[in-house]
């Protein structure tokens, strides 16, 4: 960095308000828990289906056919991003005290910034692989099956939509923690 | 902004230098991708039926051809801009903003491209690389190009932020 602590420069000469760190760390929980959420309602995501697909005489032959998040690579990305940024989500809270260092707190952020990536990905593959799901593909011979596993169609959209909001606070988190990188801080009470 | 002299060190010169440098990378990547993108076609005869392949025929195609659209119009508006203190600081936003636009595009593309690949027996939905090779190979070159989009406007972020932080330029 080219400025010493000492001399003020003209981005550093905000002061820093209480409120964006308790914006901050209120954005931070929201994230962690939409996060969680989402990885949580795609991992239990299984539906089981027992169909009969033939008569013996007066014996149905049963088949069961089952549709679990672990078939599809774009699901297993997204339990292990969203995983992952709650993970990270937690540890950065718990371990507040130890960052209040300038360089830590550049860290934080630019890990801010990664984790957002990895949400951001997860949700876009997982995004494209449901609406396959639901409207198919006739130009490639590929049928939906929501209308087979409705149970499985509806988690896994709410575990979208929990993703997509995760999304959106981990964004605005982003923000405000580039405009507190930019203020002074006295009382190195960032987040 | 102070208006002191304009004196720049050797390295900050070879920085900034490399940092237009990728701003031009850029540009040419993402119309690499929406052009290899939009010209992928393919189409095969199965059992006296022709199968064509298109990638309008995909949303999650069609969302990346978009993306890098707007990202491309998007840098070649940039590369004129000059680097006043106004609109540079409008500038990191957008560019944070379209990096973002750029990973979601590829990330959906790749889930389309892995199940046109290795398609999904649980689902029924078979692989249509081995019928449609050409088009396959279309959508790896425009992947390839999104990549590298991606990484550019990446450190082309990186930058940014680190001028937001410490400005040495005037």
């Amino acid at each position: 960095m080219a400025d010493e602590n000492g001399k003020q420069t003209e981005t550093e000469s905000r002061p820093c308000h209480q409120t964006v760190a308790l914006l901050l760390v209120s954005l931070r929980l929201a994230a962690l828990v939409a996060t969680s959420t989402a990885a949580g309602l795609m991992a239990f995501n299984k539906e089981t289906k027992t169909i009969t697909v033939a008569v013996v005489g007066t014996n149905p032959i049963l088949q069961s056919f089952t549709a679990a998040f672990q078939q599809t690579p774009a699901f297993v990305y997204f339990v292990l991003a969203n995983a992952l940024a709650s993970l990270y989500n937690l540890l950065v809270m718990l371990l507040r005290p130890c960052l209040k260092n300038r360089g830590r707190q550049v860290l934080v952020h630019l890990l801010d910034m990664v984790v957002f990536a990895l949400v951001v990905t997860g949700a876009a593959a997982a995004a494209s692989m449901a609406e396959l799901g639901k409207n198919g593909n006739k130009y490639a011979r590929w049928n939906p099956i929501c209308d087979r596993f409705e149970a499985f169609c509806i988690r896994g959209g709410a575990a979208l939509v929990a993703a997509f909001i995760g999304a959106v606070l981990l964004l605005l988190m982003n923000a405000f923690s580039a405009i507190g990188l930019t203020c002074k801080n006295e009382a190195s009470n960032n987040n | 902004m102070s208006t002191a002299t304009y004196n720049l060190t050797g390295m900050a010169k070879v920085v900034r230098v490399f940092f237009l440098l990728l701003r031009l990378l850029a540009v040419a990547a993402t119309l690499c991708a929406v052009i290899v993108m939009a010209t992928s076609h393919d189409s095969t005869i199965v059992f006296g039926i022709t199968l064509e392949a298109k990638f309008q025929h995909t949303p999650a195609l069609v969302f990346f051809v978009i993306a890098n659209g707007i990202a491309f119009i998007y840098s070649l508006i940039v590369l004129f801009v000059p680097s006043t203190s106004l609109l540079s600081r409008s500038i990191i936003v957008f560019d944070v903003i379209l990096a973002m636009l750029l990973t979601a595009a590829i990330a959906a593309a790749g889930a389309m491209a892995q199940l046109g690949k290795k398609g999904n027996s649980h689902a029924g939905w078979f692989p249509i690389c081995d019928r449609v090779p050409n088009f396959c190979d279309h959508v790896m070159g425009a992947m390839i190009c999104g990549c590298v989009g991606v990484v550019t406007f990446l450190l082309i972020v990186f930058y940014d932020i680190h001028q937001v932080l410490s400005p040495k330029f005037p």
